[in-house]
């Protein structure tokens, strides 16, 4: 890490730990390097936003962390032992919802826990509890289709909560939404999330939404995808709409929007090291 | 396997499908029909058909070498009292379910093997190319051959026939599996044995249906044909056996039971597609 002012996390103690990833994908002639030796620890309970251009490789460090890519080389920690895999331990969020369209809300949100073997009656209260926590009790036997996208996203949060994950990992989540759906979802997520407090890492590309959300804002770049800047957010939940007026976020905003869009080449870079 | 999972098409469900298209309608998003159109497409139906038998009728009195509508309804009328057509119905219908559920009852494992072991699907698939080059008819004289002039070369080609569409449509319902789908039942846990039965599966519902629809309308087309060829009884014999005789009427009431009989099995298929995969979002 570069220009690293978060000092806060304590190697050991971290929840996840991102220890020298480097990650190439062979193109044929040439690999591409979407991360190149990327540290990060997360501590637990921490909310931390990822941002940057496209081509950074925030995606493929969201994939090693879910365990659904493994890197070249270096590794991925959760509390301390080595990712090889997905685990329920780690909740997904896709930006695409990736719900199951042949099934109901409720048998969406109830697929994880029929996966953990969980008798009937207690999938179906635990899946009730977490539909109304995403308010769409009045929808539970909807199918997807009949769903609008806010909506969607909405079953799928109360999906990978509903299999009591302690981290929860979020893929540009509210990327396909409208303006105006995406700031009510980010006021429910930081709403619930200040309930049912998890680990998250939130990968997005709105600078905006990086803030608003995060204890911490972590800047990639890209060629090769690198941690740039990490931003402390050291400001108080429950955040509203006041916060996202006032001064102070539009300062923490301006620093993190110059540091997505006015990035230094990467040669300047590596003599900062 | 899809066989078995075909639903009883009975009234009640008709009706729940009707009401989900209502609620789509809402949303905008919805392909169907609305209620008073419907009525008139039906009413359209029906004149189309009414002046095609009408059409059919004046180019009889016209002359032409035609057997008339009342003549034809006479000749149904007398093979359907004395049983020839129910028996022959019966014959065809059974080589036909039977070619059928044989075929696509193998297609459908086969399918899934081939989407999603590549090592099966490399072992399978030079046949599959080669078998659907040749149209299942071609088979025939070969099939009688090696396996007697009974029921079971007809079945057989039948079998071909349902299997080849089937197998192909699975296969491709399998590969088009949405990854993010797959990614999402793995992290909440499945394993592959999960996924396969939770997300494969139903995901590609759709394309075995459609291949199902495909099949058997070759199976059935592959029917008539051999039995055209060979056969002691069966629709395609009574048509056969009509003509030595020069026995329009005859022939026209084995082409008409055999459109109708195909027209009534894809609305069966039509009606478990609109069961099984009412889910999908239609543009």
């Amino acid at each position: 890490m570069t220009t690293t002012t978060s000092t806060r996390p304590q190697t050991g103690t971290a929840k996840i730990s991102v220890r020298e990833v480097t990650k190439e994908f062979d193109l044929g002639k040439e690999t591409f390097t979407a991360l190149d030796r990327v540290s990060l620890d997360v501590a637990d309970n921490e909310f931390v936003t990822v941002v940057g251009p496209s081509g950074c490789g925030k995606s493929t460090l969201m994939n090693i962390l879910a365990g659904l890519e493994e890197p070249t080389s270096g590794e991925a920690l959760v509390d301390g032992a080595t990712v090889t895999g997905p685990g329920p331990e780690r909740g997904v969020i896709f930006q695409q919802y990736a719900l199951f369209p042949w099934l109901t809300v409720r048998k969406n949100v109830e697929f994880g826990l029929r996966t953990a073997k969980m008798s009937k009656g207690e999938r179906r209260e635990k899946a009730d509890h977490f539909i109304e926590m995403v308010g769409l009790t009045q929808f539970a036997d909807a199918l997807p289709k009949m769903l609008s996208g806010g909506m969607r996203q909405r079953c799928a949060i109360a999906r990978a909560y509903a299999v009591d994950p302690s981290i929860l990992l979020m893929d540009e989540p509210f990327g396909a939404l409208d303006a105006l759906t995406r700031v009510n979802l980010q006021d429910q997520l930081l709403e619930t999330w200040s309930r049912e407090k998890r680990t998250v890492v939130f990968i997005t590309h709105d600078v905006d939404e990086a803030v608003y959300l995060a204890n911490r804002v972590v800047v990639m770049a890209a060629r090769p995808g690198r941690i740039y800047d990490v931003v402390d957010v050291d400001l108080p939940y429950p955040r509203t709409e006041e916060f996202r007026l006032s001064h102070e976020f539009a300062e923490l905003r301006n620093r993190v929007w110059n540091s997505v869009y006015h990035q230094t080449g990467p040669d300047a870079e590596r003599t900062g090291d | 396997m899809s066989v078995s999972t075909e639903p009883s098409t009975s009234e009640p469900e008709r009706t729940t499908r009707a009401t989900d298209d209502d609620k789509a309608d809402d949303t905008g998003r919805s392909r169907a029909v609305a209620g008073p159109g419907r009525g008139r497409a039906l009413l359209l139906n029906l004149l189309s058909v009414l002046l095609g038998i009408a059409a059919w009728w004046g180019l009889a009195a016209a002359g032409f070498q035609l057997p008339t509508p009342p003549e034809v309804a006479e000749q149904a009328w007398t093979l359907a009292r004395d049983g020839t057509l129910a028996d022959a119905t019966l014959a065809s219908l059974l080589r036909v379910l039977a070619g059928f559920a044989l075929g696509t009852a193998v297609a459908i494992p086969v399918g899934f093997l081939m989407g999603w072991y590549t090592v099966a699907r490399n072992l399978v698939e030079p046949w599959i190319q080669f078998f659907r080059t040749i149209p299942p008819l071609a088979i025939l004289p070969l099939a009688i051959v090696l396996l007697g002039i009974d029921e079971t070369p007809k079945i057989f080609v039948i079998f071909l026939a349902a299997f080849l569409t089937c197998v192909i449509s699975t296969f491709q319902g399998v590969v088009s599996v949405d990854r993010t789908l797959i990614n999402a039942a793995r992290v909440l846990g499945a394993g592959d044995a999960e996924i396969f039965a939770r997300v494969v599966v139903p995901a590609s519902t759709p394309f075995i249906l459609v291949g199902m629809r495909v099949g058997l309308g070759s199976s059935w087309a592959t029917l008539v044909a051999a039995e055209l060829i060979a056969a002691q009884k069966g629709l395609g014999k009574l048509m056969q056996d009509a003509q030595l005789y020069y026995d329009l009427p005859t022939i026209f009431v084995g082409l008409i039971a055999i459109g109708v009989l195909g027209l009534l099995m894809d609305r069966l298929l039509l009606l478990a597609e609109a069961r099984l995969t009412g889910w999908q979002e239609r543009r």
